[in-house]
């Protein structure tokens, strides 16, 4: 299948950047969300990364103009616009009562080629499939954050998930510059189950007084050489994500090593999200 | 162009406060700020001298130093007189 216009479903952090990502490599793009504010606030930062990456590119080299690239995005509010998706995106917030009318609307919109990946960190697949009439042609693709700059994705089979359908997305992925890990539909897959868990425990660290935020961060950092550490991890993702997947955890495999850490849902209810708010586990300007 | 050249050593002293920096100095190689920095330094000029930064411009040697971002903004400002 030829892949020409792609829908991405969520304006936050995870949606600007596949469609960011999506029109630098030169496909269509239909980015919705619910309010023309959130839309705004999404083509600026758009247009502030895309122009971020102009700098960063070495060389003179043929650039195509920032213009050229944003305008390959149309910002909607609505859904009819996708009926001319070949593909859809959806970063929706991670909470089954959000994703599950988000998927009856787009099975009732999109042609019938048209392919939904679902970009998550814990949601089944599955799951997710049962919400449409077209489970085959529904994956999951994990980006990872900031979409444009990191170069693997986990590439997620759902029970139903037909061949082709993987096919179509290990194009469009190819095309997007990203290679894929492929793993099977469980909650968390391989990234999340382990790391949701791994900073829940740095929280509670933290929370028992073990050692401070800078400090549960430096081992990771200086003893195993991780880049960052689970709580600037956290910062980066958001708070509000983290609590969100770790309830997930929790909620799918019924298992108490999931319970979400209180000091997390206490920064939550506080509105500390991280990084996009100013204000996490440090402090940002 | 003093005055351009006082006004980025003014932006550039928050987040440069130990080093004795010159005009000509190579911010990035100092090692202080990575490239990201450059994109704050695209944003300081445009809104504290008025002038937008096309694409062409957008090239990391244009903010390596003081030197360089004060050229830049002599050559935007001139540019745009001469419009």
């Amino acid at each position: 299948m030829h892949i020409r216009t792609v829908g991405v479903i969520g304006a936050g952090v995870m949606g600007t950047g596949v469609a960011q990502n999506l029109a630098q490599a030169g496909l269509h793009v239909l980015l919705l969300d619910l309010s023309t504010d959130i839309l705004q606030q999404a083509r600026k930062e758009i247009f502030h990364n895309i122009r971020l990456a102009q700098l960063l590119k070495r060389g003179a080299g043929a650039k195509e103009d920032t213009a050229t690239i944003i305008d390959r995005i149309t910002f909607t509010t609505e859904y009819t616009p996708l009926q001319d998706a070949d593909f859809v995106i959806e970063n929706a917030t991670e909470k089954w009562e959000v994703k599950k009318p988000i998927y009856e609307q787009l099975d009732t919109v999109c042609p019938a080629h048209c392919i939904f990946a679902a970009n998550t960190s814990a949601i089944s697949i599955t799951r997710i499939a049962s919400a449409t009439r077209r489970p085959g042609n529904v994956l999951g693709i994990h980006f990872m954050n900031p979409v444009p700059m990191k170069p693997t994705v986990e590439m997620i089979r759902g029970f139903h998930t037909s061949e082709e359908a993987l096919t179509s997305a290990g194009q469009l992925l190819t095309a997007m510059g990203k290679k894929w890990v492929q793993v099977q539909d469980m909650p968390g897959f391989v990234s999340n189950r382990v790391l949701m868990l791994t900073i829940n425990e740095a929280i509670y660290l933290l929370q028992d007084q073990v050692a401070s935020a800078e400090d549960v961060d430096r081992v990771f950092k200086e003893c195993f050489g991780h880049t960052m550490g689970p709580l600037e991890t956290a910062d980066l993702i958001g708070l509000d994500t983290i609590l969100y997947s770790v309830e997930v955890l929790y909620e799918s495999f019924n298992d108490s090593k999931y319970r979400p850490c209180p000091l997390l849902k206490k920064m939550v209810d506080a509105g500390l999200y991280g990084r996009k708010n100013g204000q996490g586990f440090y402090t940002y300007k | 162009m003093e005055a351009t050249r006082a006004k980025i050593r003014a932006f550039l002293a928050k987040f440069f406060q130990h080093a004795d920096l010159k005009d000509s100095d190579d911010i990035f190689a100092l090692g202080f700020v990575n490239s990201l920095f450059a994109m704050q330094l695209v944003l300081f000029i445009e809104s504290e001298f008025r002038v937008t930064i096309e694409d062409d411009d957008l090239d990391i040697n244009n903010f390596r130093s003081i030197d360089a971002m004060a050229q830049l903004i002599e050559r935007k400002t001139t540019s745009h007189l001469a419009m």
